[in-house]
C-alpha cells in the first residue's frame, strides 16, 4: 500500500491519471448533490449518452480531435439532451422516466450511426472517438488535467455564487417562484451545470459510467450529514478519493480499466456510508433498535 | 433466405419482443428500469461465460437473466431503507454492475471473443454468419431462433397473463385485493424483461434493447386507451422502425443497431408531433379551438349582462367593446366573426346584439356559474 502512495507521487502517468480522476471526483462530487436532492439522478446518465452524437459531429465538422473542440460538442448535443428530456417530460402520458430512458437510448444510437459513418472513411485517427465510450484515463496528460481543473473551477465557482438561490430551489422549488427568484433560469443553468460535470469526465470515465460519478459521492455523503454544505463538501472529498484510489487500483492492477474501477470505488464509498454512518446507518440503526428492545424488556421486568 | 432478410427478421422478432414487456414498464412508470437491467446483464453474461458457459449456450442466458432479475431486487432493496430514492438507487446499482462486469471482461475474459463493445451495440449485421444445425441441417440463423424465441415467450406470458397484467399495472391495490400477488406478477414481469433484454442484446445490442422498449411503448400511448390495443401497436411500431432503420443503416453504410434506434426516435417524433388527439399539433389546434370558444362565449355574456341596462349603448359599442373586455382590437374582431357566423350575434349600425342562440348560451355559463339557489345570482338574465 505504501509502495502504491509513493508511485501515485513518483510515476509521472499514474499522478496524471490519479490527478485528474480526483478532479473529476469532485467536481461531479459538489454537483452531483443537487442531481439527487432533486430527484433528477438518472438525468446525468441521459446527458452523457446524449453527449456522443456529440463528440462525432464535433470532430466530423471541425476535422479536430482536440479535447476542448470534443468537449464542447459534447456539451451542446448534451444539453440538448436535457432541454428535450425537461421538454417531454411535460407533456401528458409521458413520463420522466420515458423522456429519459428515450432520450438516452435515441441520441447514443444517434451518436453510434453516425461514429460508424465516420468510421467508415479510410481514416487512421478515428480510432480514438470510441475510447469515449469507456474513457481512457489512462490517456490524460497535464494539460488535460489543468482544463479539467479549471472547468471544473468555473462550475464549482457558479455553484458558490448562487448557493442561496440553488439550495432554495431544490429544497422548495415553489417558495423560491414565489419569492420571486427567477426559477426557470435558476433550473437551467443547475442543469447546465450537470452537463459541464458530465461532458468534463467523459474522457476519463466515459459515456456509460458517467452518471455514476454524479450519483455514488452525493449518495454517500448524503447519509453523514443532513446540512446541504457539509454535504456538498463531503460528496466533492469522496468523489475525489474515489478518483485517485480507482486510478492507483487500475495503475497498479494492469487489467482493471480506470473508469470502472473509479465507480467501483465511489460505489464502495457509498455502501460503507449506508452501513455504518453513525446516525442513519443500517448498522447503527439496527444496534439502536437492539438496545431500545433491551431498555424496554429490562424496564418491563422492573414493573 | 437471404443474409438480408434473416437480419431484418431478427431485428423485428427482437423489436416486437421488446415493444411487449417495454409496454408495461412505460404504463408503470419503469422505463429507466429497461436501462438499468440491459446494463446490468453484464456481469451476469460474463459470470456464466467464465464458469464455461461459451457464448450462447442457455447458461449464459440464465446467468444474464438472473442478474438482471437482481438488479430490480437491489434497487428495491435499497429504496426500502428509506436512505435514498428510486432514482438514485437505480443510478447506484446499475453502474456497478456494468463496471463490475467491465473489470471482470478485462481481467479474465480478454483473451476470449467477449467485448464488450459488442454486447453494448450488438453485431446484428454479422448474426447470420452463426447457423443453427440441428441433427446436421443448418435451419437458419441462431440470432433468429434466440430473437423468435424471445417473441414466442412474451406473445405467450402477455396474453396468458393479460388480465392480471392490467390489473396490477392500472391498479394495484384492487389487483392485491382480488387475490392477485402484485409481487409475484412484477418479479416475473421482470423476469420477462430480463430475458428479453438478454435475448435481444446478442442482435441489437444492449443500447438499443432500450430504444426499442421504451419508443414503440411510449408513441403507440398518445395512440390509444386500451391496452389491448396498444401492445400489439406497439409491436408494430417497433418492427417498422427496426426494418426502417435496417435500410437506413444500408443507405449510410452506418451501424444497424444505431440507426434502428435513429429510426425509433423518428417513429416517435412523428407521433408525438402528430398523433391524432395527443399529438402536438392536435393540442395546439384544440387549444385554439377552446380559445375561440371561450372568447365568443364571454362576449355572449358581456352582451347578456348588460341587455337592457342603461349602459347597454355603451356597452356594446362596436367600436369601444374591446375596452370593456380587456382584447386587443384583432382578438376582438377575430371573435365577433366567429359570433356572426355561429348566429350568436347581429349588427346593428355600430352595435353588436344578441340572437337568441347567444342568448341561450351565455344563460347556461350563468346556470353553471351559479347552479339555482346557491349564493349570489348575477341580477339580470
Amino acid at each position: 500500500m505504501s509502495e502504491a502512495l509513493q508511485l501515485l507521487w513518483t510515476d509521472y502517468t499514474l499522478r496524471n491519471v490519479a490527478a485528474g480522476t480526483a478532479v473529476l471526483g469532485a467536481v461531479s462530487g459538489a454537483l452531483g448533490c443537487f442531481a439527487v436532492l432533486r430527484r433528477r439522478s438518472l438525468l446525468g446518465d441521459a446527458v452523457s449518452h446524449a453527449a456522443l452524437p456529440g463528440i462525432v459531429l464535433a470532430w466530423l465538422l471541425t476535422g479536430s480531435k482536440a479535447a476542448p473542440v470534443l468537449v464542447a460538442g459534447a456539451g451542446i448535443t448534451g444539453w440538448l439532451g436535457a432541454a428535450a428530456v425537461s421538454a417531454l417530460a411535460r407533456r401528458e402520458r409521458i413520463r420522466e422516466d420515458t423522456a429519459l430512458a428515450l432520450v438516452l437510448s435515441v441520441f447514443f444510437g444517434a451518436g453510434l450511426m453516425l461514429l460508424t459513418v465516420v468510421q467508415g472513411r479510410p481514416d487512421a485517427s478515428q480510432a480514438g472517438l470510441d475510447t469515449f465510450l469507456f474513457g481512457q484515463a489512462a490517456a490524460l496528460v497535464e494539460r488535460d488535467v489543468l482544463t479539467m481543473g479549471a472547468v471544473g473551477g468555473v462550475a464549482v465557482l457558479v455553484l458558490a455564487l448562487f448557493w442561496k438561490e440553488f439550495k432554495l430551489l431544490s429544497f422548495d422549488a415553489d417558495a423560491a417562484a414565489v419569492a420571486g427568484y427567477p426559477v426557470k433560469l435558476l433550473d437551467h443553468l443547475l442543469t447546465l451545470l450537470l452537463v459541464v460535470a458530465v461532458v468534463v469526465g467523459l474522457q476519463a470515465v466515459g459515456v456509460v459510467l458517467m452518471s455514476s460519478l454524479l450519483i455514488a459521492p452525493a449518495a454517500a455523503a448524503r447519509q453523514w450529514t443532513n446540512r446541504l454544505g457539509r454535504m456538498v463538501v463531503l460528496a466533492a472529498v469522496i468523489g475525489a478519493m474515489s478518483g485517485a484510489l480507482g486510478a492507483a487500483v487500475s495503475g497498479l492492477a494492469p487489467g482493471i480499466p480506470t473508469g470502472p474501477a473509479v465507480v467501483l470505488a465511489a460505489t464502495a464509498a457509498f455502501v460503507v456510508s449506508l452501513l455504518f454512518s453513525p446516525s442513519r446507518g443500517l448498522v447503527s440503526r439496527r444496534l439502536r433498535a437492539a438496545a431500545r428492545d433491551r431498555r424496554l424488556r429490562s424496564e418491563g421486568d422492573a414493573s | 433466405m437471404t443474409p438480408q432478410t434473416e437480419i431484418q427478421l431478427i431485428a423485428v422478432a427482437a423489436a416486437a419482443a421488446c415493444a411487449l414487456s417495454g409496454t408495461f414498464l412505460v404504463l408503470r412508470r419503469m422505463a429507466m428500469i429497461a436501462d438499468a437491467v440491459s446494463h446490468a446483464v453484464l456481469p451476469g453474461i460474463v459470470i456464466a461465460f467464465l464458469l464455461g458457459g461459451g457464448l450462447g449456450s442457455p447458461l449464459l442466458a440464465f446467468g444474464a437473466a438472473l442478474s438482471g432479475v437482481a438488479t430490480v431486487a437491489l434497487v428495491e432493496a435499497l429504496q426500502r431503507t428509506k436512505l435514498v430514492k428510486e432514482d438514485t438507487a437505480i443510478g447506484l446499482v446499475f453502474p456497478a454492475l456494468f463496471a463490475f462486469g467491465v473489470v471482470l471482461v478485462s481481467r479474465y475474459a480478454d483473451h476470449v471473443h467477449l467485448d464488450v463493445d459488442a454486447v453494448l451495440l450488438g453485431e446484428l449485421a454479422f448474426a447470420p454468419f452463426e447457423r443453427m444445425i440441428i441433427a446436421g441441417r443448418d435451419v437458419g440463423p441462431r440470432a433468429l431462433w434466440i430473437a423468435g424465441g424471445a417473441l414466442v415467450l412474451n406473445v405467450a406470458a402477455v396474453s396468458v397473463f393479460f388480465k392480471e397484467l392490467k390489473l396490477v399495472t392500472f391498479d394495484p391495490a384492487l389487483a392485491a385485493a382480488l387475490g392477485f400477488s402484485p409481487l409475484l406478477l412484477h418479479y416475473g414481469l421482470m423476469t420477462l424483461v430480463s430475458a428479453t433484454a438478454v435475448a435481444s442484446f446478442d442482435a441489437v445490442g444492449l443500447v438499443l434493447v432500450v430504444a426499442l422498449m421504451v419508443g414503440p411503448a411510449a408513441a403507440a400511448w398518445l395512440l390509444t386507451d386500451r391496452l389491448a390495443v396498444l401492445l400489439p401497436l406497439a409491436a408494430g411500431l417497433g418492427a417498422t422502425s427496426a426494418v426502417a432503420g435496417y435500410w437506413l443503416a444500408r443507405w449510410f453504410d452506418a451501424s444497424i443497431a444505431g440507426a434502428m434506434a435513429v429510426c425509433v426516435g423518428l417513429v416517435f417524433l412523428l407521433v408525438f408531433s402528430f398523433a391524432p388527439r395527443r399529438g402536438l399539433l392536435a393540442r395546439r389546434r384544440m387549444l385554439a379551438t377552446q380559445r375561440r370558444e371561450f372568447a365568443m362565449t364571454l362576449l355572449a355574456v358581456h352582451l347578456a349582462q348588460h341587455e337592457g341596462t342603461v349602459d347597454e349603448a355603451d356597452e356594446s359599442r362596436l367600436a369601444s367593446l374591446h375596452l370593456h373586455l380587456h382584447w386587443d382590437e384583432d382578438r376582438l374582431r377575430r371573435t365577433v366573426r366567429d359570433g356572426l357566423n355561429r348566429g350568436w350575434l347581429r349588427r346593428e349600425d355600430d352595435r353588436l346584439l344578441l340572437e337568441d342562440a347567444g342568448r341561450s348560451a351565455a344563460r347556461t355559463v350563468f346556470a353553471r356559474a351559479w347552479p339555482q339557489g346557491t349564493g349570489t345570482t348575477p341580477h339580470r338574465i
